[in-house]
């Protein structure tokens, strides 16, 4: 017997033999799921992004609110002093419009290898979703995101987040996203909790995340 | 539930409405029964000062929890089928100890389902949901807060781990110590956590029992309380048995002795563990 | 089928018991007596449960939550070999290999085969609950190949050739004083002044796994969740290290126990609802990392999941017992429980301590050991666990139920004699009446102060060594009732 027959067997012998799919499907469907799949009122767009930039800065990540046309220009701050960045594509060129002439803008093509990434500032992205309740941004690593090294080996974060990214809750967020896409859901900064408990920021993820919320 | 009284001796102490008055079973446990006897007679004090009749069915013996909990369900199962087959008939069975209800409730129709024997289920049946607990018995199924006791000590209130979390009998002691004339009750720092005594855990790991009795004796001893009084006798030997040993100055008393106590006899009658 | 042992043929998962670890009431006793030790477990657990309890509060629907988690597990285990063949196929055809591992030895020797073929002698780890019990580092060295950990907690535990102490935080046991010496002793990148602040450590990690990070072949996981209907799998993490691992290495290895299948994306709902603020009471964890089989040009070229048994087909058997099987190690059970936070971890020799550890531990290795058989026992059954549970594992019931097996399959004669003797007692009004009256005669004889016993003969001087036992009164209750109203009813 190989290990996968000699474990399903083992299985099956605990709970009796397998049933019709459509019997485990409709079981399935059967779960009770009473929680509130939304904990907060979808309709009221300007609560929601309010929360989600509150619950984002408790982390301790810099969070900005800044209309669409000031993006541009709020850009340019959040980056000051960093020489290189890495711009995935399909991040607007109107957003890099006003970067300060010192900083080079860097593209993954061909692509950086890890150490290369290394020697990079920071990177700015958009996303694929937000969630208010928890405060959390979520990528798909699709267009303005760039593949998951991108975001993750250069030390700044700089994220635009526009207000009709903001899911209220886990659950409309999650739906919004095509699961055979790798994601990756950021809640602050890297942080430890490992000594003593006592939460510090900055491991080995970017030590300074920085999030714009336009419109 | 219950304040509203007529201006009696006990003001507040018969709940409005028509209680009847409740032919209770008193199930003692045998750790009351043989090492606090005075728990038992004010629970008897109690319930008939309130104007209820009790029974003692003297074929009562032990639960069975300290050899379910340690392991022996088979001997657990024997118990238990003569304790529910004492109790037949009642209407309500009160007992000073959450944790033996607790046991009756939780785990006897586990039990009795193990045994196969399809009296013992049915004596079970009816009995787990007639067990109370003595403090949510008096706030809940008698409506009454306000016993018409008299204590005038200072007194703090340990919630034992099933009282709290089985039993669920969430501010009952709380509200009944409120209401006893001349008592000061306290808080009890960090109430909620265990005292260390899990029945034979004390004896089998007796080295973290006694720290975890420490810390609680410490916050006993912070509260500065002359009593603590708790629901249940075991934990209460625990606490009790190590405030004695540290010569505390503070007593350990079953809430039932608090709840009884009216100031002339019965404030000396406490069994203190 | 209550019991495993007559239920199924299988052998129990095979996990290193600490070696030589003596049972939990002799280790605990050494413990106890740590009383720095003492003050970090109590520095720690005290402030997260405060933290838990708020950021639980802050969910009006956190119950209905819970019970949603339950029940998803318990529907997921009821069903497990139909959802664990539904991820093999998603998993399969979104690129990835999928690995099937009776014992931890399987399941090393196959992580082993897949790194020797890539020519690499090291791997980046992050932090897996699994590979700790399956033993891999130390099957690595075995092997001529180094496995390096990168969860902070992690490191100071491998630096100081230490055990893991608790589920989230395996070095809760050091404080920040202890961890600044290791550092300076063990890290070449610490700087000759590190400080003993938490960040000044924290960023000397950092440097010191920068370059590990950057040159990895080969990145080795665990998995928080795995999705059957989507093969996808999910790592919650909090530093960068799981997403380095995940991400950076041009192989993945990941090391999955079956119970950790979810049916369904949908799920995630809960799940993300419950573990980050059990855990490490937040709101969400600073990162989540969910991929499926093998993306284009991003992360990994080549990915394994290697899906581990080890014990848990034989505790799916006990029908009490399973339900340590929809645990998602959030670890908030140890944070709360009063033996765990004076006994430590290393007591319950396992990676898996507390009162989680208490009913795992002894179902995945079998009751065979001593020390494994004591565990069920490490309990005062106070219940703190269960209510915290975020997916409402009833702990006491099953330590109770364990303990059940316990006394049948490591029977301890004396006491199994003393428990009878007990029970031919206790079960009769009769003999228990008469045994009253013999302890009220005893009783007068040796009480010496007010009714208190100073000492009794072993094993009840285990209780008279710290307390006082009450003598027996001169009158039972029972005899009382009988001589002023008259006997029975």
């Amino acid at each position: 017997m190989t290990a996968r027959e000699e474990i399903l067997a083992r299985i099956r012998a605990a709970n009796g033999p397998a049933r019709e799919p459509t019997e485990i499907d409709a079981a399935y469907a059967a779960i009770p799921r009473d929680y509130r799949r939304a904990h907060h009122d979808s309709e009221q767009r300007d609560d929601i992004v309010a929360l989600f930039a509150e619950r984002a800065a408790d982390y301790r990540a810099t969070v900005e609110p800044v209309p669409e046309a000031d993006l541009p220009a709020a850009i340019a701050r959040a980056v000051t002093g960093k020489a290189r960045l890495i711009v995935p594509d399909g991040v607007p060129e109107a957003w890099l419009a006003e970067l300060p002439s010192a900083t080079t803008i860097v593209r993954d093509e061909p692509p950086l290898s890890a150490r290369e990434l290394d020697a990079i500032d920071g990177v700015v992205t958009g996303c694929a979703v937000a969630i208010a309740e928890t405060g959390t941004i979520i990528l798909d690593h699709g267009p303005a995101q760039g593949r998951r090294a991108l975001t993750l080996v250069p030390d700044f974060h700089l994220v635009v987040v526009r207000a009709d990214h903001v899911a209220p809750d886990i659950a409309d967020a999650l739906a919004r996203l095509d699961p055979s896409r790798p994601h990756t859901l950021i809640s602050g900064p890297s942080a430890t909790s490992d000594i003593e408990l006592i939460r510090v920021e900055g491991v080995h993820g970017p030590r300074n995340l920085h999030i714009l919320v336009s419109g | 539930m219950a304040d509203r009284g007529q201006d009696t001796r006990f003001p507040g102490m018969f709940p409005s409405g028509n209680v009847r008055s409740m032919r209770i079973g008193l199930f003692v446990t045998c750790l009351t029964d043989t090492l606090y006897p005075e728990t038992g007679k004010a629970v008897v004090t109690l319930l008939e000062r309130l104007g209820h009749r009790v029974d003692f069915p003297a074929g009562q013996a032990c639960c069975g929890q300290m050899h379910f909990n340690t392991g022996y369900r088979r001997e657990a199962a024997r118990m238990a089928r003569g304790l529910a087959a004492a109790f037949r008939g009642h209407e309500a069975v009160v007992t000073p100890s959450a944790s033996c209800a607790a046991m009756i409730r939780e785990y006897y129709p586990a039990l009795a389902g193990e045994t196969g024997d399809a009296g013992f289920a049915r004596d079970v049946a009816e009995l787990a949901p007639r067990v109370h607990d003595l403090a949510t018995f008096l706030t809940d199924v008698i409506g009454v807060t306000d016993v018409g006791a008299y204590f005038p000590h200072k007194v703090t209130y340990h919630p034992t781990c099933h009282s709290l979390r089985m039993m669920r009998v969430g501010d009952a002691p709380y509200r009944l110590l409120k209401a006893v004339r001349g008592l000061d009750l306290v808080d009890l720092p960090d109430a909620t956590t265990c005292c260390g005594f899990g029945g034979t855990f004390s004896l089998k790991n007796p080295d973290i029992s006694a720290a975890m009795c420490a810390d609680k004796v410490a916050a006993i001893r912070q509260s500065r309380a002359e009593v603590v009084t708790a629901g249940d006798n075991s934990c209460l030997m625990h606490i009790g048995g190590a405030l004695s040993r540290l010569r505390a100055g503070v007593r350990a008393m079953h809430l039932a002795e608090i709840l009884a106590s009216t100031g002339d006899a019965g404030a000396a009658t406490g069994g203190t563990p | 089928m209550t019991t495993p042992a007559g239920a199924t043929p299988a052998p129990n998962g095979s996990m290193p018991t600490y070696l030589g670890m003596p049972s939990f009431p002799s280790a605990a006793r050494t413990a106890v007596a740590d009383s720095q030790l003492r003050r970090n477990l109590t520095h720690a657990t005290t402030a997260i449960r405060a933290k838990r309890a708020n950021v639980v509060r802050e969910l009006d629907d956190w119950e209905e939550l819970r019970q949603a988690g339950k029940a998803i597990k318990e529907h997921t285990l009821a069903n497990l070999d139909t959802y664990l063949l539904r991820l093999e196929e998603s998993v399969t055809s979104a690129g990835g290999h999928v690995h099937w591992a009776r014992d931890a030895a399987e399941a090393n020797a196959i992580a082993i085969d897949l790194i020797k073929r890539k020519n690499a002698d090291k791997a980046v780890k992050s932090k897996s609950m699994t590979t700790q019990e399956a033993g891999l580092n130390e099957a690595l060295a075995q092997n001529g190949i180094q496995a390096i950990e990168t969860d902070l907690a992690e490191l100071i535990v491998q630096l100081g050739d230490d055990l893991p102490s608790h589920i989230l935080v395996p070095a809760i046991h050091k404080n920040r004083a202890e961890i600044g010496d290791l550092f300076r002793r063990t890290i070449s990148e610490a700087p000759g002044d590190l400080a003993d602040d938490p960040p000044s450590l924290t960023a000397t990690a950092r440097a010191h796994l920068r370059g590990e990070f950057l040159d990895a072949k080969v990145g080795i996981s665990g998995a928080n969740f795995a999705v059957a209907d989507t093969g996808s799998l999910v790592v919650v993490e909090s530093e960068g290290n799981g997403r380095m691992c995940l991400t950076l290495p041009d192989t993945l290895i990941s090391f999955v126990g079956i119970e950790k299948i979810i049916p369904s994306w949908r799920d995630l709902e809960v799940f993300l609802a419950l573990l980050p603020r059990s855990s490490t009471a937040e709101r969400m964890n600073p990162y989540t990392t969910i991929w499926s089989g093998v993306a284009n040009a991003d992360g990994p070229r080549e990915f394994h999941l290697i899906l581990l048994d080890n014990g848990r087909t034989a505790t799916l058997a006990d029908e009490t017992g399973r339900q340590a099987l929809r645990c998602i190690r959030c670890s908030a059970c140890l944070n709360v429980c009063p033996v765990y936070e004076r006994a430590g971890g290393h007591a319950y020799g396992s990676p898996y301590p507390g009162p989680i550890g208490a009913i795992l531990s002894p179902q995945l290795r079998g009751m065979t050991s001593p020390a494994d058989a004591s565990l069920p026992f490490a309990s005062s059954l106070c219940g703190a666990c269960y209510e915290v549970c975020p997916v409402a594992i009833n702990i006491p019931e099953a330590l109770v139920h364990l303990r059940a097996r316990a006394v049948q399959s490591q029977p301890h004669y004396p006491e199994r004699i003393f428990f009878s003797l007990a029970a031919s007692i206790l079960s009769s009004p009769g003999r228990m009446a008469f045994a009253q009256r013999l302890g009220s005669l005893a009783g007068s004889a040796v009480a010496r102060r007010k009714g208190r016993i100073r000492r009794l003969p072993p094993p009840l001087s285990a209780w008279t060594d710290t307390r006082d036992a009450p003598a027996p009164p001169p009158e039972s209750f029972r005899a009382w009732w009988s001589r002023t109203r008259g006997g029975a009813r």
